[in-house]
């Protein structure tokens, strides 16, 4: 391969984000609208806010086993033609950021020139992710897992937290505060499931356990929403309504056998970020120090504890003092993370609300707007495979 | 050792564990129906693998043979379950759940539940010693394999 070649292989500056939209967020059961319907009020949205022509989307890009369909939505919209449509393979919120790597791909390669990421959830039409029913017999991993009691998320991951917490001595204080911090930015956006119930350390200590050393609120919500962000060539971003938001870069996967199931993959006590992580920075020509705002999907706290030591803004040694609310708080703590209340507080939109907050942030329109707003990170299903993530910039940031 | 017919840790309506349409997995099932543990050691490289896949990872030889493993390992993790995700639970209160390494066997990892009080202290690294648990009257039949704290018999 030329060196020239080369040099193109990347996705930093060749794609923008230029519309961004999300349905009212609902417990889960509560939203009005079926699945399908909800998808299409996000992308709706999305080509609003960015003052683009529906029909002009020429592709689409998800993940986690969404169910509305890409063409669906393309003859429903009446789309003058259809590009590339992709799907990330793996569940959870692992793909979020792989969806928008994706469509970004799929631009930068000429495979569609319009795309649209979404993701919609309506848990009362199709069921929870909390609880296990309707299931008589069960192979594969699961069969090494769900017999023993071990069969929502909270025991899925609880035991990969605990061996996090024994190997680096991380006490149950440096889960609290990224709780608490998720909770302290919701209370700014009325979007927010949880705008308007505040949380204090003492509620947090009071609240159940749900799979120790989980709490009620380490655990992420569950919601029915929709989310969606609009994304174009780098070269026409200037066309539309909004300030663009820059794809600095991306990275997708996992390292050596994470998926060695049950439980055996080699670098268990871990988020799956050990070469994601360092792929991201490549890409992007950036490092942690960059980065002045991090949203970090929150399946459970213990999660966002590895994931953002693997993404080298402490060592997991340093994870006690580093994470406090003064430091994980808007405008100006050192790393504010999560800052429309995320996954535990503003809605489970699946982690697609978090690439929508990073876009705000870059744009300066967050209900708890950073300072540093130039270079936004989000970090996509930790502990999960694949994972993903993702830094946006503005175009001072290129 | 092989627990009361009569006496399992979790109540019955859980998933009950069958192989997979293509057996990939049956080899174990049946063994600990006969209370034995079976894991995969590939008979070229010898490198152990759990759970089971049609391959050796590490030579890529196919079907990985079968090796009998005395149930005896150490908590790598554990977890202390309060919150019902199954109906079968709803009324049973807190259990708990461990990863155990097993060292004979190059390491490999199992899940199941830890015998006893539910409420004891969990120290990782400590021994412990597998215990066959038989669903005889399951339809279909099957076996899970539970521990227990080493030097805790009678629990």
């Amino acid at each position: 391969m030329t060196v020239r070649a080369q040099a193109q292989r990347t996705l930093r500056g060749r794609v923008a984000v230029i519309g961004i939209g999300e349905t009212d967020y609902h417990r889960h059961g509560a939203s009005p609208d079926p699945e399908f319907k909800l998808a299409l009020k996000a992308i709706l949205a999305a080509c609003a806010d960015a003052g683009l022509d529906p029909r002009e989307i020429d592709g689409f890009a998800s993940y986690s086993d969404e169910r509305s369909d890409a063409s669906r939505l393309a003859a429903a919209l009446g789309t003058r033609k259809l590009g590339a449509t992709t799907m990330q393979w793996g569940g959870g919120g692992g793909g979020c950021c792989a969806a928008v790597a994706n469509a970004a791909a799929s631009i930068f390669a000429g495979l569609a020139d319009c795309v649209v990421v979404f993701r919609s959830l309506a848990q009362g039409q199709y069921g929870r992710f909390g609880q296990t029913t309707g299931i008589h017999k069960i192979s594969g991993e699961k069969a090494y897992l769900m017999p023993y009691g071990v069969l929502a998320p909270p025991q899925r991951f609880a035991m990969r937290v605990r061996r996090y917490m024994h190997e680096h001595g991380v006490r149950q204080d440096a889960l609290r505060a990224i709780a608490l911090a998720s909770y302290h930015h919701a209370q700014a956006n009325p979007r927010a499931v949880m705008y308007g119930k505040p949380m204090d350390a003492a509620k947090y200590d009071a609240s159940r356990w749900i799979a120790e050393p989980f709490h009620l609120y380490d655990c992420c919500m569950e919601n029915d929403g929709a989310a969606a962000l609009v994304l174009v060539p780098a070269a026409r971003a200037g066309e539309f309504r909004s300030k663009p938001v820059y794809v600095l870069g991306a990275a997708v996967g996992s390292g050596y056998r994470a998926a060695a199931m049950p439980h055996n993959s080699p670098l268990y006590a871990s988020a799956s970020f050990d070469t994601v992580a360092p792929d991201l920075y490549r890409m992007a020509g950036l490092g942690p120090s960059d980065v002045g705002v991090v949203q970090c999907y929150e399946n459970f706290t213990g999660g966002v504890v590895m994931a953002l030591a693997e993404h080298g803004f402490f060592k997991p040694e340093e994870a006690n003092e580093f994470l406090t609310v003064e430091n994980l708080t808007a405008p100006s703590g050192r790393l504010p993370l999560n800052t429309s209340g995320g996954n535990l507080a503003e809605c489970y939109m699946h982690g697609l609300e978090l690439v929508l907050e990073a876009v705000r942030q870059v744009r300066g329109t967050s209900t708890s707007q950073v300072l540093r707003n130039d270079v936004a990170m989000v970090i996509g299903g930790p502990m999960v495979t694949p994972v993903s993530n993702l830094l946006l910039g503005s175009e001072a940031a290129l | 050792m092989t627990a009361d017919a009569n006496s399992t840790y979790l109540p019955s309506g859980l998933p009950i564990p069958v192989p997979e349409a293509d057996g990939l997995s049956a080899p174990y099932w049946e063994g600990l129906r006969q209370g034995r543990l079976l894991v995969q050691r590939c008979s070229h490289c010898h490198a152990w693998q759990f759970g089971p896949e049609w391959i050796c990872h590490r030579c890529h030889v196919f079907d990985p043979d079968w090796t009998e493993v005395v149930p005896h390992g150490r908590i790598f993790s554990w977890e202390r379950v309060w919150h019902p995700s199954h109906a079968a639970l709803r009324q049973h209160g807190p259990y708990l759940a461990i990863l155990v390494e097993i060292p004979q066997a190059g390491g490999v990892r199992m899940v199941g539940n830890l015998l006893g009080d539910p409420l004891q202290n969990v120290v990782i690294g400590a021994d412990v010693d597998g215990v066959f648990e038989h669903h005889a009257d399951s339809d279909p039949a099957y076996s899970l394999l539970q521990w227990r704290v080493r030097g805790l018999d009678g629990v």
